[in-house]
């Protein structure tokens, strides 16, 4: 895939793999919307895009409320045009320190499917129509490996991931003769804020960094159709 | 006899999906349901829809220290906006209803929320409601703001307020349309894919469907106002080849309608590729060159809607097509059940 000039919202772009994955495709000039909760992080990616003479726009949203899709989607309609790739970045691990199934309440794990899955379908089924309109889309699911390993305490992140796993391979089988495109990214273990309160004992100096893992979702990306 | 159609909330038309299908060919109306609209095509056939997403364009603010309501009908090449405006109240009340706003003149500052001031740039001649606007913001800004304080336009027959996913068809893209071009929201992915399986092309446009109604007898006369449209190249190519095979071109919507007529009329019948503006009305006695089909709402006999409908129904024909509609109770209005009209 022409990363040049091709339309992409990237959530949860307001720091660690989404901020690494905003300026990597802002240097090979796509036409970004980052989206993000936190403006003022946000605000400081787009201008580290724009420094490096890349076009990105913010727009501040919660993923996880019912109501960002519609707002998501017609505002990167607006200002970059028909999303052609959608990077669902955005997760949260939920309350730190991670506590076992048995100790989580309702609220956190709904917050945890809010965010991590209910977010992500929305978005995608407000943009998907589009796409398969057009006959080509991609988008891209960061999952991690707690879908697949029962980690204790990382209970409503794996099942969110879990499930947002086969998520993408059900839409992958509804779309599959529309053009449109499903990808599920696992990172692995990166330098981030989100994996020093998850795991605070690990040595932050043996991990990839961020722009690593960015590195290799481009890749994915540039060798796709 | 009552010939009025019965009005379809939202909340209760996600199972609607009845179909008029108006066969010109035998001269007859079918009752019948949109999933079967893949049986009513052949193959060769194109369906064009229109993809603009709907704007949320309503925006309660106030001007002059009135309050106001502007409904944003449409975007011109300069950056300034055409807006409806309207006095105190809300959508609950019907728009004819509504009083009118404050008199504003180029100059007057409209207040619409945070980040969202706006100056008034001209007045339209036809009417006081009718002005042209041009907002402070950067295009970002503009737009952040606009998805934060805007709602869709809303509709007094809805029980409650009508959300802006709730407005958009199933493959909208760039948000042009004041209001909702409903004649595609029926079309679910999966019946597009089994049209696609049966031959059916399907292509697309982008054209800003403008405001249903002003609130103002003289404005709702002049509607629909000049709008812009898109014209991709690849719906042009297919356009020529579906008429070159003898294929039926079939518009989903009036504004499909009048996206390809107008495009063709401006370039003496040819389509062109690129974007263009239309002023064209089409109603009683107009032929349409390019479009056989109309795939639309239902409609009342004293709308704009069913006077371009009527450029399609023979004249023996519309009598029927009005007193079927209401006897076999379709419904009319955004949520409502869907006409086919094709020969």
């Amino acid at each position: 895939m022409e990363l040049r000039g091709t339309a992409v919202i990237v959530t949860g772009a307001s720091r660690g793999l989404g901020a690494a994955l905003a300026e990597g495709l802002g240097r090979a000039g796509a036409r970004l919307v980052l989206v993000s909760r936190d403006r003022e992080a946000l605000d400081a990616v787009v201008e580290r895009v724009r420094t490096q003479g890349g076009e990105a726009h913010a727009v501040v949203a919660d993923v996880g409320a019912p109501e960002s899709a519609a707002r998501v989607a017609g505002t990167a309609g607006a200002l970059v045009g028909p999303a052609e790739v959608v990077i669902h970045n955005a997760g949260t691990l939920g309350p730190i320190p991670l506590a076992p199934l048995a100790d989580t309440s309702d609220e956190d794990f709904e917050q945890a499917l809010a965010t991590n899955l209910l977010g992500p379908f929305r978005l995608t089924r407000a943009l998907v129509g589009s796409m398969a309109m057009r006959g080509r889309g991609t988008v891209v699911l960061v999952s991690s490996d707690a879908a697949t390993t029962p980690y204790p305490g990382w209970g409503a992140y794996g099942v969110s991931k879990a499930a947002l796993e086969h998520l993408g391979r059900i839409w992958n089988a509804e779309l599959a003769s529309t053009g449109v495109r499903f990808l599920t990214v696992d990172p692995g273990e990166m330098d981030t804020r989100m994996h020093r309160e998850a795991v605070p004992e690990a040595d932050p100096s043996t991990l990839p960094s961020p722009e690593q893992a960015a590195a290799r979702v481009l890749q994915l990306l540039r060798e796709a159709p | 006899m009552k010939h009025a159609l019965q009005d379809a909330p939202a909340t209760v038309s996600k199972q609607a999906g009845r179909l008029l299908h108006v066969d010109l060919r035998r001269g007859t109306l079918v009752d019948t349901r949109i999933d079967s609209l893949p049986e009513l095509l052949r193959p060769g056939d194109l369906l064009v829809v229109n993809d603009a997403a709907t704007l949320p364009a309503s925006l309660p603010g106030t001007a002059r220290g009135e309050p106001i309501e502007v409904r944003l009908a449409g975007e011109e090449p300069d950056g300034t906006w055409r807006a409806v405006v309207f006095g105190a109240g809300d959508w609950r009340t019907p728009t004819e209803s509504r009083p009118p706003p404050p008199a504003l003149a180029p100059g007057d500052s409209l207040r619409l929320g945070p980040g969202l001031q706006a100056r008034v740039t001209a007045r339209s001649d036809v009417s006081t409601r009718l002005l042209w606007i041009r907002f402070a913001a950067s295009a970002e800004r503009f737009w952040s703001a606009l998805y934060l304080h805007g709602r869709p336009v809303q509709y007094a027959y809805e029980p409650s307020p009508l959300s802006l996913d709730r407005v958009q068809t199933p493959y909208a893209a760039r948000p042009w349309a004041s209001e909702m071009p409903s004649a595609g929201r029926p079309l679910t992915l999966e019946l597009l894919g089994r049209l696609r399986s049966r031959g059916v092309a399907l292509a697309r446009l982008t054209h800003a469907a403008g405001l249903s109604s002003t609130g103002d007898a003289v404005l709702d006369g002049a509607l629909p106002l000049p709008e812009r449209y898109e014209l991709p190249a690849a719906t042009v190519r297919a356009v020529a080849e579906t008429r070159r095979q003898r294929g039926r071109v079939v518009a989903v919507g009036t504004t499909v309608v009048r996206a390809l007529e107008g495009a063709a009329l401006s370039a003496g019948g040819e389509l062109r590729p690129g974007p263009g503006l239309t002023d064209l009305r089409i109603g009683r006695g107009f032929e349409p060159r390019l479009v056989s089909g109309l795939l639309s709402g239902i409609h009342a006999r004293d709308s704009s809607h069913f006077e371009l409908l009527s450029a399609f129904l023979p004249g023996a024909l519309e009598l029927l097509y009005t007193l079927h509609a209401a006897a076999g109770g379709y419904r009319g209005h955004e949520f409502g059940d869907s006409t086919l009209v094709l020969g």
